[in-house]
């Protein structure tokens, strides 16, 4: 086992990707940092924290990008939100065979406040205009940081979601609503409650993440690469793009989930209420463990063209 | 300007904009011109107000409505009046996954664009965060009236999470758009396309247009709508007739963001990226 978690951007590229076969596109050499840090006195990464580039992944050309935590928690800010949205256009370009985004990320970096909620809405609008072309996009989350915010919805527009049951996917940080609506809301220090409500086995029950694995960099691996012969199969021709049937489909996924779930107050209930057999004994599974349970509880679809 | 008051200004041929639980919906005339047929006139409508917190089930309803727009009226031009304090910070949305209930909105309006429907925002009030990128940030082009409130967070939070003291942070965004809240450093750095002044007769004294180099769509509207009896009507009318007319498909943002100097480095770097070149200063 060699921990995905543990490791940062530049150590998950080329444990994921095939050996040595990964180029970054304008990496840390080229210097070209965020301009608005300096001004306020706060120091600047060389990659703006994160990683782009292609590489092989299973002997397929597939393009990626890994966004570095321990960089201002992987937040999105201008020249970051720009490098992202390039290495998605030039995928479209030379024909990638598919795009894997390895996110880690708070969202907008809020000392870029505008220009970050401005970028993270292109790399969005990019992420679809992949799709749109017909190459697969999948997402991994299993960072310390989660992916949290605009980047959590980002990660959702994705073909195929990859998490580890530490990886955490949500749209506003436990903290954050903390500080809003009091500990009585949502209490950021109940660690149990947190992971219950926005990790890995929560999101894959719900239908949110189509794949759950272990905190494994071979695993995270090996999914990805399913993931994407899946979505390119010889009968999978276009599978990628959005069509009215596939949302339709998430449309009644996603009132469903309301209907019978909306009145619940804690995720071990929604659990339960699912059919698992031991709610209260889930976050004790191993991930082989968990999948193997979890088959025929689980509300969303099955297959990953979500 | 309350909805009301801004539909009909929009759509002086009529409109059947209803308001259910903050969401809005519905439909309007667009003041097209002679010689348009009437489909071509009108424009669906979905929208929030009352600086709504979009949750899970105003995210779902906006994402039907767009849906229904798809499957029933084919081609239909997709208006998004915005008003929003942000995504509903509760433990309840989070825990049901409201990233998901977002995306599947932004999803939506995408696939609808790619179906050959005209999406526009339009920001009429407030707009935050979470609860404008899957709206205005989503569409072909996004526009605000000039007293639109258009932010991440107020700079007092922004101070307590960066660390960075409120003063400085005060200080850097009156001539920083990147800091400052407001439609108008939204537009500089290439968030709107333009700003829609509602003309004489509201709040706002000032007829003209703010007019950047790039913004004469927003210029030739105000100014063929002074002569108008109804002209504070007629000015968003034919801004908004304007807009459906010379959407561009494609997004310009980073383009516009450097042309306007708001944004200095996206758009180099993202061609830098794109066509392996380096990186020239803007």
């Amino acid at each position: 086992m060699s921990s995905y978690l543990e490791r940062g951007a530049r150590g998950r590229i080329p444990a994921i990707f095939d050996a040595g076969s990964f180029e970054e596109f304008l990496g840390p050499s080229a210097r070209v940092v965020s301009p608005h840090l300096a001004q306020l006195d706060v120091p600047v990464s060389f990659d703006d924290g994160v990683v782009v580039g292609r590489g092989l992944l299973g002997g397929q050309r597939v393009f990626g990008a890994a966004q570095e935590g321990g960089f201002m928690g992987g937040a999105v800010g201008e020249v970051h939100g720009a490098k992202l949205v390039g290495m998605l256009g030039r995928a479209i370009d030379e024909g990638a065979q598919a795009v894997l985004l390895l996110l880690e990320s708070g969202g907008v970096r809020l000392h870029e406040a505008n220009a970050g909620l401005i970028a993270v809405s292109e790399v969005m609008r990019a992420i679809l205009d992949v799709r749109a072309a017909g190459i697969p996009v999948i997402a991994a989350v299993g960072g310390a940081n989660g992916c949290f915010g605009g980047m959590g919805i980002a990660a959702r527009c994705a073909n195929t979601v990859i998490m580890s049951e530490e990886g955490r996917l949500a749209m506003s940080g436990p903290e954050v609503i903390e500080t809003a609506n009091g500990v009585e809301e949502f209490d950021s220090k109940d660690r149990a409650l947190v992971w219950r409500t926005t990790g890995g086995k929560h999101r894959y029950l719900l239908g949110d993440c189509q794949v759950l694995v272990a905190d494994d960099t071979g695993a995270f691996r090996a999914a990805a690469i399913a993931a994407i012969e899946a979505l390119t199969g010889a009968a999978r021709i276009g599978a990628a793009a959005l069509t009215l049937d596939a949302l339709q489909a998430e449309q009644a996924m996603l009132e469903r989930r309301i209907r019978d779930f909306g009145a619940l107050a804690e995720p071990m209930d929604i659990w339960r209420q699912l059919g698992v057999p031991d709610p209260a004994g889930v976050s004790m599974l191993e991930a082989d463990d968990f999948v193997a349970m979890a088959a025929g509880h689980r509300a969303g679809p099955v297959t990953g063209d979500r | 300007m309350d909805w009301q008051t801004l539909a009909s200004k929009l759509f002086p041929g009529g409109h059947d904009i209803v308001e259910h639980d903050s969401f809005l919906s519905g439909s309007g005339q667009v003041d097209a011109g002679a010689g348009a047929d009437a489909a071509a006139r009108t424009v669906a409508v979905i929208g929030t107000t009352g600086h709504a917190p979009i949750g899970i089930e105003i995210a779902l309803a906006q994402a039907q409505a767009v849906l229904r727009t798809v499957r029933e009226h084919p081609g239909r031009a997709i208006l998004i009046l915005v008003d929003t304090q942000g995504q509903r910070l509760r433990h309840r949305d989070e825990m049901l996954g409201i990233n998901s209930y977002m995306a599947h909105l932004g999803k939506c309006i995408d696939f609808a664009r790619r179906q050959g429907h005209t999406v526009l925002g339009l920001v009429y009030d407030q707009a935050l965060s979470g609860g404008f990128i899957t709206s205005g940030l989503i569409a072909d082009a996004c526009f605000a009236l000039p007293q639109a409130t258009i932010r991440v967070m107020g700079l007092p939070a922004m101070a307590r999470i960066t660390k960075v003291p409120e003063d400085r942070l005060t200080e850097l965004a009156m001539d920083n758009p990147v800091f400052a809240p407001g439609a108008e450093n939204y537009l500089r750095m290439g968030g709107l396309q333009a700003i829609w002044e509602p003309g004489p007769g509201v709040e706002s004294t000032d007829a003209a247009a703010i007019s950047l180099p790039d913004a004469s769509a927003n210029a030739s509207a105000n100014s063929s709508a002074s002569a108008s009896a109804n002209s504070s009507a007629s000015a968003l009318a034919s801004a908004l007739a304007k807009a459906l007319a010379q959407v561009e498909p494609t997004d310009r943002r980073m383009a516009l963001g450097e042309a306007r100097g708001g944004r200095h480095m996206a758009q180099a770097v993202a061609q830098a990226v794109r066509t392996g070149g380096d990186v020239r200063p803007a």
